[in-house]
């Protein structure tokens, strides 16, 4: 990762005191999981500026606020450029060691939010940009997303006897901002939370723009049980659907190597969203998967 | 302390002066709880546990503490009830009991 | 006070050179003809280090006001520009700016909405958004330009009003045409405007949080206190201008300024650039024994409601001439007008709504006496006239 050495995490040395406390994200969110880590790491210093979604509609009703440090609701498609601004004014201003962290979700960021994300990209604006991904416009009622994955079930693509739920990939967000050439990009899912801190300490050190996208499961969206959040994070990575990946200096790394992947099938009916799938809706997602996983051999680096 | 704990004597605003200026307000203020969602309640098996704090990390809400007894305790203020500590825990150290027993 | 330098510039180097003597923190602004010219003098004063300020090329519209947003909520001074389809663009942001009470600055070139593009100026942009919760003023020419924008950062920045500020230039007319400014110096501004203080901002030292929800038991109550500041600007505009005749010698006659009107039978009312073509008009007729008047509106928002009363009262007609039309009804100034009025058990008996200069039609002398014309008919007339 160019020259910048790199920081092994350990849970003691965590920060113990809680920055999104008291929340209204329904029991097992993903979402504000990956959230509460990433302040742990980032810090008291950090202005979060979350847009319209689950994790802004959950943490700011008056007179109830369950960020403990600074944070700012933007406008949906303004995440990016409200982060810009605020590293800016900071900036202006003469206030040093901040972090200007962003936390929107996958429709926030590769559906409306875009375009702003592009521009604080192509600027190297230095803000972290994390986007918290379950696959869905959850916060508004389960409605698909760019990055709803092929045959999930969402009420914008319901499975009937015609279209059997999404009939679209994932837009490939990491590649998209690894194409912009981003000072920083990594994949991470909060079924492996050390990998991910570890990003996110790495990012709090990136003179630049980075972006970490962070694999976050939804109970209610993708309808399994609350406490299984964590494994099926962890399944999505072991049967490679997911991957831990980073971007740096134009080159892609593969960060953990499933080797055999682990049962595809199983990951996929442990959700209601995926239960209407026929054999042969699987069978393409398998070759999709292999397809991918094969450029991933070909083309990137392993550490 | 290193979380918020509910503010039992904010009076919401009633004249227009009571009213914050623009959408601002301090960070960390609480007035309700979350425990009411809870169906079950999660217990830590202290002799069990390990201190490995992995059901600290994992928890969404961020309600597992270090006691001053040296343990673990949960805020059931504001736990949920998601049953993540106990799914997670290598040790099956955390329960989770149906709530009112 | 220093002695004042003149430079012949355009309304947007006016603008440009106004915002450099502010002081801005952060510029975020995406080109749009015809606001170019700003935003391109104001990169050069970046570049050449005679402005010291964050200058951010955003890919659009709503990000740059979004960005300024951002840039405002950790105590920042920001300025940005835009004009028609730009200023629609970023229209949720207007209201944003507005409800979070961030004193954004933006100058706005008056220019025709699409369908039909055309580039040329007409008010229909700034006037379909007067509902949005910026203070709007409408500047004559350059200098007034200029003074508006010193102006707009005391206003808006004042803690009775923490409201954004938009002042509207003629597209092409008074963005692009050039005449004789007076230059302030840089230390008379930095004694008349000091530096940005606000408490409503992300703050390292005490953390809070921005831009939260209100549910249906408070709501209203935050809408009404944003209300209440834009009234309560009338009176900070009137306390700015006097200071700003204090330091600079240029006096203002706050929300509107009136000629005339005393005596007049027959008043017209108007904003913007058109003023100049109105003038000489008025002093034409006034010579040939005509009773008329003229006002001129400068600030659309807050509304001067009790300043148009007192104008227009013992006048036999009343004529809005206005460079927009709100489709199916009227125009959007006679409308305000109107309202304004029909609050006096008093008013003029006839009341007319004049609409030109749609996508940069050209408003001449001839017409303006002819819609004094039109004034002193008595017929009952369309509710509207396009001229």
């Amino acid at each position: 990762m160019g020259n910048r050495t790199e920081k092994k995490i350990s849970i003691r040395e965590l920060s113990d005191r809680e920055y999104f406390y008291g929340h209204k994200a329904c029991p097992g969110c993903g979402g504000s999981l990956a959230l509460r880590l990433a302040l742990k790491v980032l810090g008291e210093r950090s202005y979060a500026v979350v847009p319209a979604g689950c994790m802004s509609a959950v943490s700011f009703i008056f007179p109830q606020m369950a960020f403990t440090c600074n944070a700012i609701i933007s406008t949906f498609p303004g995440t990016a450029s409200m982060l810009s601004g605020v590293a800016a004014g900071a900036r202006a201003l003469g206030i040093k060691d901040f972090h200007a962290v962003g936390f929107a979700g996958d429709g926030g960021t590769a559906d409306i939010g875009l375009q702003a994300l592009s521009g604080a990209i192509d600027r190297h604006d230095k803000i972290i940009y994390i986007c918290y991904d379950n696959e869905a416009y959850m916060n508004t009622g389960v409605q698909k997303s760019g990055l709803t994955p092929l045959g999930a079930r969402t009420t914008t693509s319901p499975a009937g006897k015609r279209l059997r739920g999404a009939f679209t990939q994932k837009k490939p967000m990491f590649e998209i901002v690894a194409a912009h050439g981003i000072d920083y990009a990594a994949t991470a899912s909060v079924g492996y939370p050390m990998d991910y801190l570890r990003k996110l300490e790495y990012a709090s050190r990136v003179e630049g723009t980075s972006y970490i996208h962070v694999f976050a499961p939804c109970p209610v969206g993708w309808g399994y049980e609350t406490a299984e959040t964590i494994a099926l994070a962890k399944n999505a990575v072991d049967c490679g659907l997911w991957y831990l990946a980073e971007f740096s200096d134009g080159k892609f790394t593969l960060n953990h190597n499933p080797g055999e992947f682990s049962s595809l099938r199983d990951y996929l009916f442990g959700q209601s969203r995926f239960i209407h799938l026929q054999e042969e809706d699987v069978n393409t997602i398998i070759s999709e998967r292999d397809a991918k996983w094969a450029n991933i051999h070909r083309a990137w680096r392993f550490s | 302390m290193n979380h918020p704990i509910r503010q039992n004597s904010f009076k919401p605003p009633k004249d227009l002066a009571e009213y914050p200026v623009g959408t601002a307000f301090p960070s960390g203020h609480l007035v309700e709880t979350n425990a009411s969602w809870r169906s079950h309640r999660p217990i830590i098996d202290a002799l069990r546990c390990s201190k490995c704090l992995i059901c600290w990390l994992l928890c969404p809400d961020g309600v597992i503490h270090s006691s001053k007894q040296g343990g673990l305790e949960i805020d059931y203020d504001y736990c949920k009830g998601c049953g993540i500590c106990a799914r997670e825990c290598r040790q099956k150290a955390v329960t989770m009991e149906k709530e009112g027993l | 006070m220093m002695l004042e330098q003149k430079a012949f510039l355009s309304g947007n180097e006016a603008v440009a050179a106004a915002v450099r003597l502010a002081r801005p923190h952060v510029i975020a602004a995406y080109p749009i003809t015809p606001q170019t010219t700003v935003i391109e003098r104001l990169a050069e004063m970046v570049e050449e280090q005679s402005l010291k300020a964050e200058y951010l090329h955003v890919e659009s519209e709503h990000s740059a006001l979004s960005a300024c947003i951002g840039a405002s909520a950790v105590g920042a001074r920001t300025f940005t520009a835009s004009s028609s389809q730009g200023l629609l663009y970023m229209a949720e942001c207007l209201h944003y700016a507005s409800g979070g009470r961030f004193p954004v600055v933006m100058m706005n070139a008056n220019r025709s909405l699409a369908l039909p593009w055309n580039i040329y100026g007409d008010q229909r942009d700034s006037l379909s958004l007067l509902d949005c919760g910026w203070i709007q003023a409408y500047a004559e020419d350059a200098q007034e330009s200029f003074d508006l924008i010193i102006q707009a950062y005391a206003i808006a920045e004042h803690p009775d009003v923490l409201t954004p500020m938009m002042i509207n230039l003629d597209g092409f007319v008074i963005t692009h045409t050039y005449e004789l400014v007076s230059l302030p110096a840089q230390q008379d501004v930095d004694a008349f405007l000091p530096p940005f203080q606000t408490t409503n901002k992300m703050d390292l030292d005490h953390p809070m949080s921005l831009g939260f929800t209100a549910g249906p038991a408070f709501n209203q109550s935050f809408k009404q206190l944003q209300h209440l500041a834009m009234m309560a600007a009338v009176t900070v505009i009137d306390e700015v201008e006097a200071r700003f005749r204090q330091f600079f010698g240029r006096h203002y006659p706050g929300l509107l300024e009136t000629m005339h009107c005393n005596d007049a039978e027959f008043i017209l009312v108007t904003l913007g650039s058109v003023a100049g073509t109105v003038r000489p008009v008025i002093e034409k007729l006034r010579s040939l024994g005509e009773r008329v008047g003229f006002v001129r509106i400068r600030y659309m928002r807050p509304f001067p409601d009790a300043e148009i009363r007192k104008a227009l009262a013992g006048s036999k007609a009343v004529g809005v001439l206005e460079k927009d039309i709100s489709f199916g009804f009227e125009g959007t100034v006679f409308t305000n007008v109107n309202s304004a009025l029909m609050r006096t058990k008093v008013v003029p008996p006839r009341l007319r709504n004049f609409i030109g200069g749609l996508g940069g039609k050209d408003i001449a002398a001839a017409d303006i006496e002819q819609i004094f014309e039109r004034m002193k008919s008595t017929d009952d007339g369309e509710s509207v006239e396009f001229i």
